[in-house]
């Protein structure tokens, strides 16, 4: 009985004590800037800061390869939280990666919708549903307002429509104070 | 030396792990449905189970038996197990992330897995000696992959087949499992060839 006990205690303490030392000695660096940086960027996916999605982008910010001001979706906002968070100046929105536009969704005038599948395609997050030959339609809920599908489409038949502020999309402000030196 | 071969084959085809011995029909029917999960689990399983069959033989024989512990089996073998799932993946986590990602969700699934405390079991019931279990755990883990890839390669067509409606899904995934574990009964035998 006691032999037992001493021996599953002995193996337990062993066990415990090379995770314990393995944990320590193998610990891996993950990058939490990477993710604080990518849940401030809107998470568009558009492309417009010159890097595939929102992920790479914060990578590129955090290896200083790229500038801060590069995201229009996210506007002057979130310029200004990234410069908070990296304790960096604010600097105004570049112009050569686009402008700040109002938060709005794609939107499909199904009159003229020619069901080519282009735009299906060029989607990042998958909101545009339809069929070859069909008619195609965007689900609201999901598109991003990243723009990437009106190049494609053949027939122009899609339009950027600005989201109205009613009581389902309107949020919280972010507070914003200006803070003065005493002097 | 032909015995050790024997080992390995009677563990990968004889006595397969899934079909004959029926062990670990969970991860069989539940990471079978794509052929890429089902070759990343049995990769893991594989790893786990060769390097798990190894330490138990070492625990039962020098620490088990020699103090008449035979009953402490099982609970020893979990706990010993579960720990080098653990210790693997950190190291595999550190030294090669690219492995990490293919094994990824599957390693810490696989601690309780019941064919990973199955062969060890079963190994020292057989009397192996550290070789054989290591022989042993490794041909039993082929065993599981090559059941795994057979069956998801299988089920991946079965999706685009037309199966009668009562028999959709895991119904007919089960009628398939039992016709697989029949045709491994063909094997029997093979491996008392000498």
């Amino acid at each position: 009985m006691l032999t037992a006990l001493l021996v599953m205690t002995g193996i337990a303490i062993v066990l415990g004590a090379a995770l314990g030392y393995a944990s320590i000695r193998f610990k891996v660096e993950g990058n939490p800037l990477v993710e604080k940086i990518d849940a401030i960027l809107p998470q568009t996916q558009c492309g417009q800061c010159g890097y595939p999605g929102c992920k790479p982008y914060a990578e590129a910010i955090s290896n200083g390869e790229a500038d801060i001001n590069q995201c229009p979706p996210g506007g002057e906002e979130g310029i200004r939280k990234l410069a908070d968070l990296l304790g960096r100046e604010f600097k105004p929105l570049s112009e050569e990666h686009g402008e700040e536009k109002p938060k709005s969704v794609a939107r499909i005038d199904e009159q003229l919708c020619i069901g080519c599948t282009l735009c299906i395609q060029a989607c990042p997050v998958d909101a545009i549903v339809g069929a070859a030959k069909h008619m195609h339609t965007v689900v609201p809920a999901l598109c991003t307002g990243c723009e990437l599908c009106v190049a494609p489409c053949p027939v122009d038949c899609i339009a950027m429509t600005p989201l109205p502020e009613t009581l389902e999309t309107w949020k919280w402000k972010y507070p914003v104070f200006d803070l003065r030196s005493a002097a | 030396m032909s015995s050790y071969i024997f080992v390995v084959i009677g563990a990968v085809l004889v006595n397969n792990v899934v079909f004959v011995r029926i062990l670990g029909l969970c991860p069989f029917m539940g990471v079978s449905k794509k052929l890429e999960t089902a070759i990343g689990m049995g990769a893991a399983t594989t790893f786990v189970l060769t390097l798990g069959s190894g330490t138990s033989y070492l625990i039962d024989h020098y620490l088990l038996q020699p103090y008449d512990l035979a009953y402490l089996r099982t609970l020893s073998f979990i706990v010993v197990i579960a720990a080098i799932v653990q210790l693997t993946e950190l190291v595999i986590q550190k030294t090669s992330p690219l492995l990490h990602q293919v094994l990824g969700i599957y390693l810490p699934l696989i601690t309780t897995n019941c064919a990973v405390l199955g062969v060890p079991l079963l190994s020292v019931a057989l009397d192996y000696n550290l070789l054989e279990s290591l022989l042993f755990g490794f041909g039993s883990s082929i065993g599981f992959t090559l059941a795994l890839i057979l069956f998801a390669g299988i089920r991946e067509r079965l999706d685009g087949a037309d199966v009668p409606a009562p028999f959709k899904g895991t119904a007919i995934a089960m009628i398939t499992a039992g016709f697989m574990s029949l045709a491994f009964m063909g094997f029997a035998g093979l491996d008392r060839f000498q």
